[in-house]
């Protein structure tokens, strides 16, 4: 059994009822790297963020965070991930700073700590100037960063984002997944969940989702061996990116 | 202060930044008590005094009569809207985001049952300002008194909302639990008629109002806007608040999956 400081899978299924959402499913994210979760809709990419962060569990298989075992430990695990939902997450009619000292409290965390480590979040993702703003007020891209900032509060070493650019333009996706590759290279293992093969670069971690099972798991240059990754995802899933 | 109650205490704040922000769900939680208060009750006004029974020790006007349990159906209103709002909408989000909180479930489920509850005892407050206004005051020890009844039982209602909104699925749309929830707990209750007036009609359906734990609650405000003590009551609402609140914890078990149900 693989263990990293990282995330790490064995063999973790997930079925709603009769409806098996995962099979099998195993790989670990090492610390600083960023790993894209690529799928198509319906994959499982959801599921298993539901299970990353405990929302429901499975008998079947093991999740280990930062060490932790999931199952075992759920505390100890869920206080070293953050994470940003597929469904927004926000208190629109509160500013960006409530927002944040909101989750920060979840957390354990509150007075000039809070603060503090609410402002300097919202600085790494260029949104300090945003924080007496109200939430509703903002665009896509800067709601998106809010929650990416409010999900590093707690110092994390996990990071999740179950598909974040959804619905942004292409200059705010595109700042996203920088910062976000920023912030793997700065020591966090992400996990980053998509459909978009532009999002990937070559020397990320990949993981093809498909139906519920690993089809591919390897650097992303590897597995798309010079052709477009596109391509590669079309040829393994019969699903065009 | 520890991580849990700061985690209380955010969950408080934010619940109270909602309750200012959103004037509309407060005014509308408002009218709909005081539409009874000044409509039905007045128009029952003449057709129906009642007699002395504890903890009245003089005559009563049937609007006297309805005060706590109009307090009822503002706990009982929002205790299934808070909790329900989970099944259909938005507030989804935010369960989510409060459960990757590292503290226990039970306690970030607790938390919010407190923070709402707290809400409705603001409305409770605002309800009894207007009545006293309109004329229907009760003793200052009273008002001491339904504090902690008023929370208890909303609590109670709170707990009931959160346990349906794990397991019931098919309830749909807020009419669904207005017909099979609300109607029926506050119309079978002594809410609206006291016991003994129930009893000359059907013991049956006085013992069915009895069972109600709407009942007990409303007795326990009733008795407490008089600064007394209805010990029945009290247990049986904190007998309800036990088995909905296990329920409902059980409900929101990770294993049952309960939490990825809705998008
Ligand atoms: N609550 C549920 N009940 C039953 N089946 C579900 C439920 N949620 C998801 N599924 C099914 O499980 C499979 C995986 O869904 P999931 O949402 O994890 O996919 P996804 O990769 O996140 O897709 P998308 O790109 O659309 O977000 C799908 O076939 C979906 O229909
Ligand atoms: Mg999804």
């Amino acid at each position: 059994m693989s263990m990293t400081a990282g995330l790490s899978l064995q063999t973790v299924s997930y079925a709603f009822g009769a409806k098996q959402a995962l099979r099998d499913v195993s790989f670990a994210v090492e610390p600083g790297t960023f790993c894209a979760l690529l799928g198509p809709n319906g994959a499982g990419k959801s599921t298993l963020f539901g299970l990353l962060t405990r929302l429901f569990t499975t008998g079947q298989g093991s999740i280990t965070v930062a060490g932790h075992d999931l199952a075992r430990q759920p505390r100890a695990a869920l206080a070293r991930i953050g994470v940003v939902f597929q469904q927004p997450t926000l208190d629109l009619d509160l500013t960006v700073r409530r927002n944040l000292l909101y989750f920060a409290a979840l957390h354990g965390l509150a007075g000039r700590e809070a603060e503090t480590r609410s402002m300097a979040a919202l600085d790494r993702l260029g949104m300090a100037e945003r924080a007496g703003e109200l939430a509703r007020n903002l665009n896509g891209g800067h709601r998106r960063r809010m929650e990416i900032a409010r999900a590093l509060i707690h110092r994390p070493a996990v990071l999740l984002l179950d598909e974040p650019t959804v619905g942004l333009d292409a200059a705010a996706r595109f700042a996203i997944t920088d910062h976000v590759h920023g912030l793997a290279a700065s020591g966090l293992s992400v996990l980053w969940a998509t459909h978009l093969t532009d999002e990937v670069r070559p020397a990320d971690q990949l993981v093809i989702l498909h139906r519920g099972r690993v089809l591919a798991n390897g650097t992303a240059a590897d597995i798309s061996a010079g052709k477009p990754l596109s391509d590669v995802f079309l040829a393994k899933t019969g699903t065009p990116a | 202060m520890t991580a849990a109650l700061i985690a209380l205490r955010a969950i408080l704040h934010r619940e109270a930044l909602r309750f200012v922000t959103q004037r509309g769900r407060f005014i509308a939680a408002l009218v709909r008590p005081l539409v009874w208060l000044f409509i039905f009750a007045a128009g029952f006004r003449a057709a129906l005094g009642l007699s002395i029974t504890p903890p009245y020790q003089t005559y009563i006007t049937y609007e006297v009569y309805i005060v706590p349990g109009l307090c009822g159906m503002i706990l009982l209103f929002n205790g299934m809207q808070s909790s329900l709002s989970l099944v259909y909408d938005r507030e989804m989000g935010s369960m989510r985001l409060l459960l990757t909180s590292p503290l226990p479930r039970w306690w970030l489920l607790t938390a919010r049952l407190i923070a709402s509850t707290t809400v409705s005892l603001l409305q409770c407050a605002a309800f009894l300002g207007v009545a006293a206004l309109w004329g229907i005051t009760l003793p200052w020890q009273g008002y001491l008194a339904a504090i902690p009844a008023l929370f208890v039982a909303g609590l109670m209602l709170g707990a009931l909302g959160l346990m349906l909104s794990s397991f019931i699925k098919q309830l749909e749309n807020f009419a669904g639990v207005m017909n099979f929830v609300i109607f029926p707990m506050f119309f079978l209750s002594s809410a609206l008629y006291p016991l003994w007036k129930m009893a000359e009609a059907s013991p049956r359906l006085r013992d069915l109002c009895a069972a109600n734990p709407f009942t007990q609650a409303v007795e326990l405000i009733r008795f407490a806007l008089y600064g007394q003590m209805n010990l029945p009551a009290l247990g049986w609402t904190l007998l309800a608040l036990a088995l909905f609140g296990g329920v409902a914890l059980w409900g929101y078990d990770p294993a049952r999956g309960m939490v990825q149900r809705k998008g």
